[in-house]
């Protein structure tokens, strides 16, 4: 089995990429689980089209120590399993610790176990690795290749950056290693030279170049991944492609992170002076 | 200060002590040790305090709760003490120091024999615990309907930001009862003395000051950093009505939130423990007109002065009769126990590492039995508490500290009402505002150690051997293995009161009992009775 992070600034379309690259992994004929977390818990609306799901710590809450893998955990698109982690309302109580006990539980079920002959799990996770609890995913081996995703955009490539310095905390102790970065276009000038730039110097690959599309969108208002939606528009090639790179990717490394003063000189070179 | 040839030279005890350690944490902790010198006006040398224990030094210090909730507001009755947080912190904060307390009648609220917690779970951390917290100040209330309910913090609830304030004052607008609480997270400042500052500070804020009937009484005063462990209040109320003196309300030993309330009324604010309680001691000056000064009730003739000082204050010929005879009703009773006990401990040797008042005030006790302090230390004082409050001008307020609101009072535009000017107190030989500290009070010679840790204090007793060493119960045991009497100062252990003139004879009788049962040193532990150890180690220099 193999266990997959996909981090990256928030808004930069880690579900959405997740999503679309699981479903292509499903049509593949692969056995895919996602873990969502992100305590708005909208991971899998596209796989299960809609927000159908009940979270973990929900579910813990309401059912006490009566869990059934069954209660959260469901099945969508090609067969693809689903969970959410959920957490509290914005503002309140500690998200990252919802994550650290909703994985834990998880485990406890044994979602995880050799008898569900997993391919993949995929770890959807909030933004930037802000505390602990948005670590465990890449801690303890729970994930071991990290995808980043990422536009270029500055905010979204010094994200990466800082996420990449967690990798390295991690790496050092652990499997988990980085897989490549995933350019979610933004249509920015010379955006693939820029993020390309940006792979080697952090020792990694660009794995894909997502073009933007608003087919993305238009299967998204249908609660669907756009492989689901129109699986012969050109867009769904495209995850088709990275879908195939990750799975036949053999280029993990342990990234090497950049100043910031080198980051903004990577910009100067690659983006803002033309 | 005569020398003994069977203990090392003092000046070269602090550098033997230090010696196991990496030179930066060697040089750091020597400026936390000192050989005490006096000039001819009192000035002894600099002392480090109040700063940061290195990680990885086994410390005899607690943290800001336990400061809070633990010592200052632990020992008060009829306040429900609600813990915010996992069931541990409420539970090991419970009666440790065994304050006690005394309701008037059997009709009158006592929450002390109780433990209240909101036992917050993982799922209260994720989700927050605001929820649960107000469930349980309802609980409380409907359970016991008290004068007051307060809300202490744990680690957690800082970290996960749970608004306390915003609960109790929604609680208490609900309730109609003072609600109120306290933001004192084990983690903040660098050790217990910041739960101590936010404890003053939120008993200033909610408490003092709500209630100005003036009761009975001619000479009226507040006796502040008192906590009653085993009984040293009751001694020294009693104490004070024999003497005409009125108690208004103590800080907090066998103490209610109603005297609390009234406490302004009071005329003067007697200090016993400075550093746990001088912020409202200041606060109350500034905002009410009362003064303090500094009294000790540890030692027979530390009492006496305690209570001239209070009839100085006073000017009353009739008050300063009564405290006399008194005195000296009180001390030969004393007398008679110190010249019984005296020939035996006298020229034995004690130690006093606790606590941020207790180890000077105890050494007190030892003089009058002719026993020698050689090494005393707070575990979190700060300067002041050691050089006298003449420093604090030049004490450099670090990044911890800051940490710790400092309230800015002003003279209350009705209740403000001075009582004696700085220079009609200078005019009756009493001081101001002042706490002399520790050290001028010692022998020349004598160790000064802050924060004391275990590996520092092993090394003193097996450098010094001596006749008793008082701490606390995390060191108590280690003592006793090295066949050295303990006595804890925190918690008495079973014993008390030591305060005032019954409790002075209690103390030279529990000392003369210790330093010559000799116990620990005859007994044989287990591991010396067998031929071949079961386990060796031996330390290696990194």
């Amino acid at each position: 089995m193999r266990k997959v992070a996909i981090y990256g600034k928030g808004g930069i379309g880690k579900s959405t990429t997740t999503q679309n690259t699981v479903a292509a992994l499903a049509e593949m004929g692969k056995k895919v689980m996602v873990v969502g977390c992100d305590p708005k818990a909208d991971s899998t609306r596209l796989l299960l089209g809609g927000l159908a799901q009940k979270t973990v710590l929900d579910t813990l809450r309401e059912e006490g120590e009566e869990v059934e893998l069954d209660l959260i955990r469901r099945t969508g698109y090609g067969g693809t399993l689903c969970t959410e982690s959920g957490g509290p309302e914005p503002g309140v109580g500690c998200a990252g610790r919802g994550i650290i006990t909703s994985i834990n539980m998880l485990e406890q079920l044994g979602a995880y176990d050799a008898d569900q002959n997993l391919d993949y799990v995929f770890y959807d996770v909030l933004g930037d690795v802000v505390c602990g609890g948005f670590a465990m995913p890449i801690r303890d081996g729970k994930a071991e290749e990290i995808y980043i995703v990422v536009s270029g955009e500055m905010m979204a490539m010094y994200a990466a950056n800082n996420i990449c310095k967690g990798i390295v905390k991690f790496a050092e102790a652990g499997k988990v290693r980085l897989g490549g970065l995933i350019c979610n276009s933004r249509k920015v000038d010379r955006e693939l030279d820029l993020i390309q730039a940006l792979a080697d110097k952090l020792g990694t690959q660009l794995i894909h170049f997502v073009p933007r599309d608003n087919d993305v969108q238009r299967a998204e208002i249908n609660r669907k991944t756009v492989i689901d939606w129109n699986p012969a528009c050109p867009q769904a090639d495209e995850y088709r492609k990275l879908s195939k790179a990750i799975d036949g990717n053999t280029n993990f490394v342990i990234p090497k992170p950049l100043k910031i003063e080198e980051l903004e000189a990577l910009l100067l070179e690659h983006g803002l002076l033309n | 200060m005569t020398t003994d040839n069977s203990r090392p030279d003092p000046a070269k005890t602090n550098d033997l002590l230090v010696e196991a350690y990496p030179p930066k944490l060697a040089k750091k902790r020597a400026g936390q040790m000192v050989v005490n010198r006096k000039t001819p006006d009192g000035v002894v040398p600099e002392i480090k305090a109040n700063i940061r224990t290195t990680p990885g030094i086994i410390s005899q210090r607690g943290c800001c709760y336990a400061g809070c909730k633990g010592v200052v507001l632990g020992p008060t009755r009829d306040i429900v003490n609600i813990t915010h947080g996992p069931i541990g912190c409420g539970f090991y904060s419970w009666l440790t120091r065994r304050n006690q307390t005394r309701p008037e009648s059997p009709e009158d609220a006592n929450f002390m024999t109780y433990c209240f917690s909101t036992d917050m779970q993982d799922e209260n951390i994720v989700f927050g615990g605001e929820k649960k917290l107000r469930a349980a100040i309802q609980e409380a209330y409907d359970l016991f309907h008290p004068k007051a309910i307060a809300v202490f913090a744990t680690c957690p609830v800082g970290l996960i930001g749970d608004d306390i304030h915003n609960v109790t004052r929604e609680m208490k607008e609900k309730l109609g009862i003072n609600v109120f609480a306290f933001s004192c997270e084990g983690y903040k400042g660098v050790s217990q003395s910041a739960g101590h500052h936010i404890a003053n500070n939120q008993l200033f804020k909610h408490v003092i000051g709500r209630d100005d009937t003036v009761g009975p009484g001619k000479f009226r005063v507040n006796l502040l950093g008192e906590y009653n462990i085993g009984g040293d209040a009751f001694l020294l109320e009693d104490l004070f009505e024999r003497c005409g003196i009125t108690l208004v309300a103590t800080f907090s030993g066998n103490s209610t939130i109603g005297k609390f309330e009234n406490a302004h009324t009071a005329d003067l604010n007697c200090v016993m423990c400075h550093r746990s309680i001088n912020y409202v001691a200041d606060m109350i000056e500034k905002k009410f007109g009362i003064p303090w000064f500094k009294v000790n009730f540890i030692g027979a003739e530390a009492s006496a002065k305690s209570l001239r000082k209070i009839a100085a204050y006073f000017q009353d010929e009739e008050l300063a009769a009564r405290v006399e005879k008194t005195i000296a009703e009180e001390l030969a009773a004393v007398k008679k126990v110190q010249d019984e006990i005296r020939p035996r401990c006298e020229g034995k040797t004690a130690m006093l590492f606790v606590g941020g008042s207790r180890a000077h005030h105890y050494q007190e006790l030892f003089t009058e039995i002719g026993m020698k302090t050689i090494a005393a230390g707070y575990e979190f004082a700060h300067r002041d508490d050691y050089e006298g409050r003449r420093v604090l001008p030049t004490i450099k307020v670090d990044a911890d500290s800051r940490n710790i609101e400092e309230l800015v009072v002003e003279p209350d535009p009705v209740k403000y009402q001075p009582r004696l000017t700085w220079e009609e107190l200078s005019a009756r030989g009493l001081p101001h505002n002042d706490y002399e500290g520790m050290m001028p009070e010692m022998d020349e010679g004598a160790l000064v150690i802050d924060d004391i840790s275990e590996h520092e204090m092993e090394r003193l007793l097996e450098l010094h051997k001596p006749a008793v060493f008082c701490a606390g119960i995390k060191e108590k045991y280690g003592i006793q293995k090295h066949g050295i009497p303990c006595k804890q100062l925190h918690s008495y252990d079973y014993g008390g009161p030591y305060a005032g003139f019954q409790g002075a004879v209690n103390f030279y009788r529990e000392i003369d009992r210790m330093v010559h049962a000799r116990v620990w040193a005859l007994m044989t532990p287990p591991w010396q009775t067998v031929s071949k150890p079961l386990l060796n180690a031996e330390w290696v220099r990194a």
